[in-house]
C-alpha cells in the first residue's frame, strides 16, 4: 500500500512536466510493470529477479578499448561530459572507500575536492608550479587535511558523523569563498595552466580525456589491490560491525584514519585535474550537494564495489546531461531514482562479488 | 595462571554490573561461567577483552597487566572471543571472515598491497589457506565462499568460534556457545569444545546448558548480582547451597 502511494506521489510530481494526462499515464504503468514484477517475484521468488553475471576479466578489456576509441566518435561537447565523468569517478572512488567499505558516512568530500582543486590552482598560478610538479604537492595537502579532519570526526559514529562531516564540508567552503587574500573569494582563481607531458601542452579536449582516463585506470587498479588486501578487509569489517572488528584485533581507528586518509588522497587527484581542465576553480564549484551527489553515485551503484561506483558516477553525470530539457527536475529525478532504488534494488546496480 | 582477574568491578550509572569478582585460570583447563540472567556475565567478558573499561580492578593475562588496554591490543596478547548475539561479519564471505581473524598475525599494508610485492603474494597466500584450516577445524569448510549472513544460525555460531581461533589465542572466551542450538548441534559443540582444549588453549564459556557446563568444565565460577557467590569443580558447585539458592530460590524455614 506505501509503495502504491509513493508511485502516486511520484506521478503527482512528473505533472509539471508531463502533464496531467503524461502523470497519470505515468501511474498507471509503474502501477502494472510493479503488479508483473510482484507477480514474476511471487513465482520465481525474490532472488531470481537479475543479478547480472559478468566475466569480469573479459569485460575490461572491451571497456577500455571502448574508452580509448571513444572520444573519436564522440563531439566536443560529450567529450567534455566523458573527463567530467572521469573525473568524477576518480573523486567517488575515493568517497566508496570511505563509505562503501569503511562504512562512514561521511558528508563533507567536497572539501577535499576543493582543497585540492585549490591548492593545484594556487600553487600553479601563485609559485609557477607545472601540474606534474603541483600534483604530489597537492596529494600530500588533500592527504593531510584528510588526516586532520578525521581527528576530532572519528570519535563519532554514524548519523553524528554524517553531521559533524557535513559541517567540515561547509566550513572548508566558506573558507574558500572568504579567505579574500589568498583564494580571491568568490570571484575564484582563472588561468590555471593545463598540464604538460613532455614539453607537450595537454591543452585539448581530447587530449584531456586520455590524461583523465590513464587517472580513472590508475585509481582503479590501485582501490581495487587495495580493496582486497589485508588493509582492505579490515575496512570491511569495520563497516560490518565495529565491535567485532575491533575483538579480532583490527584497530579500527588508525583504519578508520587510514581511510580517510586515502579516500582524501583520490578527492585530491580529482580536484586537481578539475581545476586544471577548467582553467578555474570557485567555491561555487565545492557545495554540500556536490558531496550529495558523490554519495548518491555510490549507493546507486553498490556500496563498496568499483564496477558498481564507475557504473554510478557514469549514470549520474550523463542522464542530466541528456535531460537538459528538464534542468529544473533533475534533483527530483534524483531524489526519485534513489528512493526507487531503495525500494528495488537496496543493494545497488551491482553487487559486491 | 594464564588468567588473573582482580577484584574486578564494574559501574554503570548507579548499577554495579560486576563487583569485586576475583577468580584465576589455569592454563589448560575450561572454566565455565554461569548465573542467572542479569548476573553480569557477559559485562565481565567485555572488561577482560577491553570492550568496556572496568572501573575498578585488575587483569593479569600471562603476569601482564592488560587492564586498560584496548579491544585489538588484547586480542594481539591472546585473548579471543565470541559474542552472545552473533556478530559476524553478514556481508562476507565466510572465509573472508575468518581471514580477518588472521589480521593481528600479519603485517603487509597498502604499498606492498599496491604493488602486489610477491611478500604481499605470499603472506594473502597464507592468510587464506590458514583461515581455511580453521574453517575445516570448526566443520564449515563447505560454506567457505558462502556470505556469512546467509549461514544457518548454528553454522554462523561455528564460525565465530572459526574466526576467533583464527587470532591464535591462547585463551579463548566464549559467550553462550550453545544457546538456540538442538541437542544434537550441542553435542557437536561440546566435542569442538573439548578438541580447542586438547590443542592446548584455555577456555572461558558462559553457558546457561547446565548438561554442557557439568559436562566439560574443569573449575565452574557462579555470579549472582555481579558478585561471585560460588567457584569450584562441577561437583562442588552442584552442592553448594548459595547457587542452589540462586537458581531455585531460598528454602523456606518453617
Amino acid at each position: 500500500m506505501k509503495k502504491i502511494l509513493f508511485m502516486f506521489w511520484l506521478s503527482l510530481l512528473s505533472m509539471p512536466f508531463t502533464g496531467i494526462k503524461g502523470g497519470a499515464y505515468l501511474f498507471g504503468g509503474i502501477l502494472v510493470s510493479y503488479g508483473v514484477y510482484f507477480l514474476l517475484a511471487n513465482i520465481y521468488g525474490r532472488t531470481k529477479i537479475p543479478s547480472v553475471p559478468v566475466n569480469t576479466g573479459l569485460l575490461m578489456i572491451a571497456l577500455i578499448i571502448f574508452s580509448l576509441l571513444l572520444p573519436l566518435f564522440l563531439s566536443d561537447y560529450y567529450t567534455d561530459v566523458a573527463v567530467l565523468a572521469g573525473i568524477y569517478i576518480i573523486l567517488a572512488l575515493g568517497v566508496n572507500v570511505v563509505l562503501g567499505s569503511t562504512g562512514l558516512l561521511h558528508l563533507g568530500f567536497a572539501a577535499f575536492y576543493g582543497i585540492g582543486a585549490y591548492s593545484n590552482a594556487l600553487l600553479t598560478t601563485n609559485f609557477g608550479l607545472g601540474f606534474w610538479s603541483a600534483l604530489p604537492l597537492t596529494l600530500v595537502i588533500t592527504s593531510a587535511a584528510g588526516l586532520l579532519l578525521s581527528f576530532p570526526a572519528l570519535r563519532l559514529r554514524g548519523d553524528y558523523l554524517a553531521i559533524v562531516t557535513l559541517g567540515f564540508g561547509e566550513i572548508i567552503r566558506l573558507v574558500l569563498n572568504n579567505w579574500d587574500s589568498v583564494t580571491r573569494g568568490p570571484n575564484g582563481i582563472s588561468n590555471v595552466p593545463s598540464p604538460f607531458i613532455m614539453g607537450f601542452e595537454v591543452g585539448s579536449l581530447m587530449y584531456f580525456y586520455y590524461l583523465v582516463l590513464g587517472f580513472v585506470l590508475l585509481a582503479a587498479f590501485i582501490v581495487n589491490r587495495v580493496h582486497r588486501s589485508r588493509t582492505g578487509r579490515a575496512w570491511l569489517s569495520i563497516r560490518e560491525d565495529e565491535t567485532a572488528a575491533e575483538a579480532m584485533g583490527v584497530n579500527t581507528r588508525k583504519y578508520k584514519f587510514m581511510a580517510l586518509t586515502f579516500g582524501a588522497f583520490w578527492a585530491g587527484l580529482a580536484g586537481a585535474l578539475f581545476a586544471s581542465k577548467m582553467h578555474f576553480v570557485s567555491p561555487e564549484s565545492f557545495t554540500f550537494m556536490e558531496s550529495v551527489f558523490v554519495v548518491c553515485m555510490i549507493i546507486l551503484g553498490g556500496l563498496g564495489s568499483i564496477p558498481g561506483v564507475l557504473l554510478g558516477s557514469l549514470i549520474l553525470v550523463l542522464l542530466p546531461e541528456l535531460l537538459r530539457e528538464f534542468q529544473l527536475y533533475r534533483m527530483l529525478a534524483l531524489g526519485v531514482g534513489l528512493v526507487l532504488m531503495m525500494i528495488f534494488r537496496p543493494q545497488g546496480l551491482i553487487k559486491i562479488s | 595462571m594464564i588468567l588473573d582477574v582482580r577484584a574486578l568491578t564494574k559501574i554503570f550509572g548507579g548499577l554495579k554490573a560486576i563487583e569485586e569478582v576475583s577468580f584465576k585460570v589455569r592454563r589448560g583447563t575450561i572454566l565455565s561461567i554461569i548465573g542467572p540472567n542479569g548476573a553480569g556475565k557477559t559485562t565481565l567478558f567485555n572488561c577482560l577483552t577491553g570492550v568496556l573499561p572496568p572501573t575498578k580492578g585488575k587483569v593479569l593475562f600471562e603476569e601482564e597487566d592488560v587492564t586498560h588496554k584496548r579491544a585489538y591490543e588484547i586480542t594481539a596478547k591472546g585473548i579471543a572471543r565470541t559474542f552472545q548475539n552473533i556478530r559476524v561479519f553478514g556481508s562476507m564471505s565466510v572465509l573472508e571472515n575468518v581471514m580477518i581473524g588472521q589480521h593481528t598475525r600479519s603485517k603487509e599494508g597498502l604499498l606492498t598491497a599496491i604493488m602486489g610485492t610477491r611478500k604481499f603474494l605470499k603472506e594473502e597466500d597464507e592468510i587464506k589457506s590458514r583461515a581455511f584450516e580453521y574453517l575445516q577445524f570448526a566443520g564449515i569448510q563447505d560454506y567457505s565462499d558462502v556470505l556469512a549472513g546467509n549461514l544457518p544460525y548454528g553454522d554462523q555460531k561455528r564460525l565465530e568460534i572459526a574466526r576467533a581461533l583464527a587470532t591464535e589465542p591462547k585463551l579463548l572466551l566464549l559467550d553462550e556457545p550453545a544457546a538456540g542450538m538442538n541437542p544434537q548441534e550441542t553435542k557437536e559443540l561440546m566435542e569442538l569444545i573439548r578438541r580447542i582444549r586438547e590443542w592446548g588453549k584455555t577456555v572461558i564459556i558462559i553457558e546457561h546448558d547446565m548438561k554442557v557446563v557439568m559436562g566439560i568444565s574443569d573449575r565452574i565460577v557462579v555470579l549472582d548480582h555481579g558478585v561471585k557467590i560460588a567457584e569450584g569443580t562441577p561437583n562442588e558447585i552442584q552442592n553448594n547451597p548459595y547457587v542452589i539458592e540462586a537458581y531455585l530460590g531460598k528454602e523456606e524455614v518453617f
